[in-house]
């Protein structure tokens, strides 16, 4: 497997139509997906394969085919030799001192996993995972839904002027038909059990609101493609308040964990399960709504 | 040698080749692209660390796991912005080079 | 662990109260979001000058461990007298970026939401927060997430104006910044496998010097120097740097880059990740940067370009103090000296770029360009912003009694114990020529003009109070160096070269 990893990768990076490499990601994204199931990380799996390979090669894919469907295509450059060959060195240098740290990690190598078993009781959680996600952790996950937002933001400030409050514009496409709109129609209502169920078994199994959020965003955008439902206007009050009632409510949850629990983002003991799903059901939807709302990327219709 | 170490060797150099697309790529996409990949070699290897503190009964160290999910996602992010930038450049100017304009500035240290 | 110290609960206030506020101006939208910041920002300076209060009068560092769970399982917050001072400064830089933009980005009674309007605000708060939890968080991880964040609201106030030349721009700054948090991002799994935690104060008490360690050290301090745009890496600073509209310019350059450059502070001085040919190295780089940013400053034509020109180059004086902390023959007291050296740097070159950057964009829309060429006749009509405009250049040439002075004095007096006299030939050379320039730009804009000179747009003259202000500041700086408390140190380990 290590073996295909690396041709696939070399495959992407240096084959020379960017079409071809964008496929050999999406690919390549897989396998990694597979390599995660082997190092006994099913949890970082789901979400490797939603967003890693899943998302970013439909963003990719989508970029590839726009900036091909123009007749001028990208002016041809070619990097200076030099650069290149120095390029070639450092990159080579990184790698070898990359190997060499992994070749000489201590043993027995030093590990948290038992203290994230021990003090699982109290989150009310039986995936240390996501005790780790919603708990040990928990500031590193609120600053990562900042950083969501924060994106949509800066994609949502490229609109040109003209366009500001519309609709994002690339993936609309109200004359497909066929075979995506047959899998828009059928695929979503699975999708969405889907979804709600992996954040859901979450607290106890791998999954997660990630994986959810993803399958949740990839069945609307299916049916955005599909032409079946319509980007919203990004001025929609509505879809701000989706956007925002994640990180909102993990919020609040956290300064209310100053009132009744020892600090900020601390749950008390007997409330803590149900304090952790009523962040992640509205952190679901703002995880759905938000990667949908990044994947239909600049708004551009009025 | 373990397949734990193998990989971990692996992933080094996913991270090596994806550095040198990053650098040498012309193509602002295949830039970004060459960034998911350095990225993804930078997961893996978070991965190969928690897999060697396989302790408590579980597979490995849930805390770099969880790491591992934060990091994607806001790799994710950083790609949908790049992305997003340079659809809007190329909807601008119709290129999508990142060679400054002729008459950008006297940068003259350009090499 | 130390004992909680009273008033630690305010850190978690510290670090949300920006995002809080960017959470609110996405809900209300860009018809209220300039409201939300006003609102929002009295609050976090407050905050920042209650957390310095408190550190000055106990002369101890606040801490938080988030969660209550205790590290290495959980992340803590940590003001020490670095944080706390960059903090206020940062609040200040911001409050004073907002009372500049004021007019620039406001909404009309009436008058549809505007984009500008509603990105400009919430970045700003965001890029406040960003640097804030660059500040505050103690763990390696958290430290990345901040970088991130604050990537994430740099780079689209660079292309705010949506000209191609600015997302141009941006999107080269973005490659760059990508680049510099995954090579960053390495080292994070590395030391883990060898410490197990990624708490900074819990690796200082652990790091040796050992092969995965001093890999996972070259790949972090390269990624942030990329960040920081160190020569060489320093391509795509001038241009994202100038195209941005003035007040994102003034956050960019007075603040954004420091931040990454503090993550290298942290794990430096207080991770202990330091080495001593590579301080030399380091500096050799800012010696670089000193000189060809300098050189490249004096030969540009537009007034913004040479002032991100004169960025790359006090970008350079900040790693000076690398090889006076780390030499081989350096003290402890030596270190700290030139560590203060190093932070003064930051906070004088923060205030005075700010203030520059303020003028030459109060200058750009008053005559509709930024050629220095054609400056004549600037300074009688809008003497507030070139008197701004000089006074930032004087504390960055170094003149007494200016902050630039005070930074420099305290760099200077490390190379003379410490014998690296290089050093202080290239900061004076450095000095000589960031005069030039000032001087030139100076001379330009009082000298007569040929035709009388008109304005395209009436000059804001709060903005203009703004700017001077904050040079005003840069040039008074030099004074703390009579503060009872050597406040800088609280908290601070010592470094043990």
């Amino acid at each position: 497997m290590v073996v295909l990893l690396l041709v696939i990768a070399v495959f992407a990076i240096t084959v020379r139509s960017t079409f071809a490499a964008v496929i050999a990601f999406a690919a390549y994204g897989l396998l990694v997906a597979v390599a995660w199931v082997r190092l006994q990380a099913v949890d970082v799996a789901l979400t490797e394969a939603a967003i890693g390979s899943g998302l970013t090669g439909v963003l990719l894919l989508g970029a590839a085919a726009r900036l091909r469907a123009t007749d001028q295509p990208p002016r041809p450059e070619r990097t200076a030799p030099g650069l290149r060959a120095s390029a070639a060195g450092v990159s080579a240098a990184v790698a070898a001192a990359l190997g060499a740290a992994v070749w000489f990690l201590p043993e027995p190598a030093p590990t948290l996993a038992p203290a994230a078993v021990a003090s699982i009781d109290s989150t009310g959680l039986g995936n240390p995972v996501t005790a780790v996600l919603m708990a040990y952790r928990a500031a590193d996950t609120l600053l990562e839904k900042i950083v969501l937002v924060l994106a949509v933001v800066g994609v949502w400030s490229l609109a040109p002027d003209r366009a500001w409050g519309g609709r994002p514009g690339t993936l609309y496409r109200p004359d497909a038909d066929g075979v995506l709109s047959f899998f828009a129609r059928v695929l979503p209502p699975f999708g969405v059990v889907i979804g709600i169920y992996l954040m859901w078994t979450a607290a106890d199994h791998p999954g997660g609101a990630f994986p959810g959020g993803t399958i949740l965003a990839a069945m609307w955008v299916l049916a955005m493609m599909a032409g079946l439902a319509d980007a919203p206007p990004v001025s929609s009050v509505s879809l701000r308040w989706l956007v925002l009632a994640g990180p909102v409510v993990f919020s609040a949850v956290g300064f209310l964990g100053m009132a009744i629990a020892d600090a900020f983002l601390a749950y008390p003991v007997a409330f803590a399960k149900p304090l952790i799903v009523a962040i992640e059901i509205p952190m679901l939807l703002s995880i759905a709504v938000m990667l949908g709302m990044l994947l239909a990327g600049v708004p551009q219709r009025r | 040698m373990t397949p734990v170490t193998l990989l971990g060797l692996c992933s080094a150099a996913l991270a090596g080749l994806g550095l040198y697309g990053m650098v040498t790529h012309p193509h602002p996409l295949r830039k970004i692209l060459a960034f998911n990949l350095f990225g993804s070699g930078v997961f893996l290897l978070f991965g190969v660390v928690a897999r060697r503190g396989a302790a408590a009964d579980l597979g490995g160290d849930p805390v770099l796991q969880a790491l591992t999910i934060t990091g994607l996602v806001v790799a994710f992010a950083a790609t949908a912005l790049a992305v997003a930038l340079l659809l809007r450049f190329f909807d601008a100017t119709g290129t999508a080079t990142l060679a400054p304009a002729a008459d950008h500035d006297a940068d003259s240290g350009n090499p | 662990m130390e004992a909680a110290m009273p008033g630690s609960f305010l850190l978690p206030f510290a670090l949300m109260t920006p995002f809080v506020g960017m959470l609110i101006a996405f809900a209300v939208g860009g018809r209220h979001a300039r409201r939300v910041a006003f609102a929002v920002i009295p609050l976090g300076l407050a905050l920042a000058a209650v957390v310095a209060l408190l550190l000055a009068r106990s002369g101890e560092p606040l801490q938080y461990a988030l969660g209550a769970w205790a590290a290495p399982l959980g992340i803590r917050l940590r003001a020490d007298g670095l944080a706390a001072a960059m903090m206020l400064v940062t609040a200040l830089i911001i409050g004073a970026t907002a009372l500049y933009a004021r007019p620039e980005f406001g909404a009309r009674a009436g008058a549809p939401e505007s984009r500008t309007a509603f990105a400009f605000w919430q970045l700003l708060l965001a890029t406040w927060g960003a640097l804030n939890t660059v500040l505050l968080a103690h763990d390696l991880f958290t430290l990345f997430v901040a970088l991130e964040l604050l990537t994430f609201s740099a780079v689209p106030l660079v292309c705010l104006d949506g000209r191609a030349e600015t997302l141009q721009a941006a999107l080269r700054y973005l490659l760059f910044a990508l680049a510099g948090s995954a090579l960053y991002l390495v080292g994070v799994p590395l030391l883990y496998g060898v410490y197990g935690t990624l708490d900074i104060s819990l690796l200082a008490g652990r790091v040796q010097v050992e092969s995965t360690t001093v890999v996972a050290a070259a790949l972090m301090t390269a990624g942030l120097l990329a960040k920081t745009a160190l020569f060489p890496l320093h391509l795509w600073l001038p241009p994202a740097h100038a195209g941005a509209p003035a007040p994102a310019s003034t956050v960019l350059s007075a603040l954004v880059v420091k931040g990454s450059f503090l993550v290298l502070v942290r794990l430096w001085f207080d991770v202990g990740l330091a080495s001593g040919p590579a301080a030399q190295l380091l500096a050799a780089l800012g010696a670089g940067a000193i000189l060809f940013g300098n050189v490249l400053a004096l030969r540009q034509v537009r007034l913004k370009l040479l002032v991100a020109y004169s960025t790359v180059a006090q970008i350079g004086y900040l790693f000076l103090m690398f090889p006076l902390a780390f030499g081989a023959g350096s003290t402890a007291a030596e270190s700290a000296t030139a560590l203060s050296g190093g932070l003064m740097q930051v906070i004088s070159h923060a205030t005075a770029k700010a203030a520059m950057f303020m003028s030459a964009g109060l200058v750009y829309a008053a005559l509709g360009h930024d050629r220095i060429a054609e400056l004549a006749g600037v300074g009688r009509l809008m003497p507030m912003s070139i008197v701004a405009f000089v006074l930032g250049g004087i504390s960055l040439v170094g003149l007494p009694p200016s902050g630039g002075f005070l930074a420099k004095w305290w760099l200077l007096s490390v190379m003379v114990t410490t014998g690296q006299w290089w050093w202080a030939a290239v900061m004076v050379t450095g000095g000589l020529l960031t005069a030039c320039y000032v001087v030139m730009v100076a001379m330009r804009a009082m000298s007569a003009p040929s035709t009388p000179l008109t304005l395209k747009a009436e000059v804001p003259r709060a903005s203009e109070a703004v700017a001077l202000a904050l040079a005003v500041c840069s040039v008074l700086l030099g004074f703390v160096a009579f503060l009872p408390v050597d406040f800088v140190a609280i908290g601070r380990p010592a470094v043990l070269p």
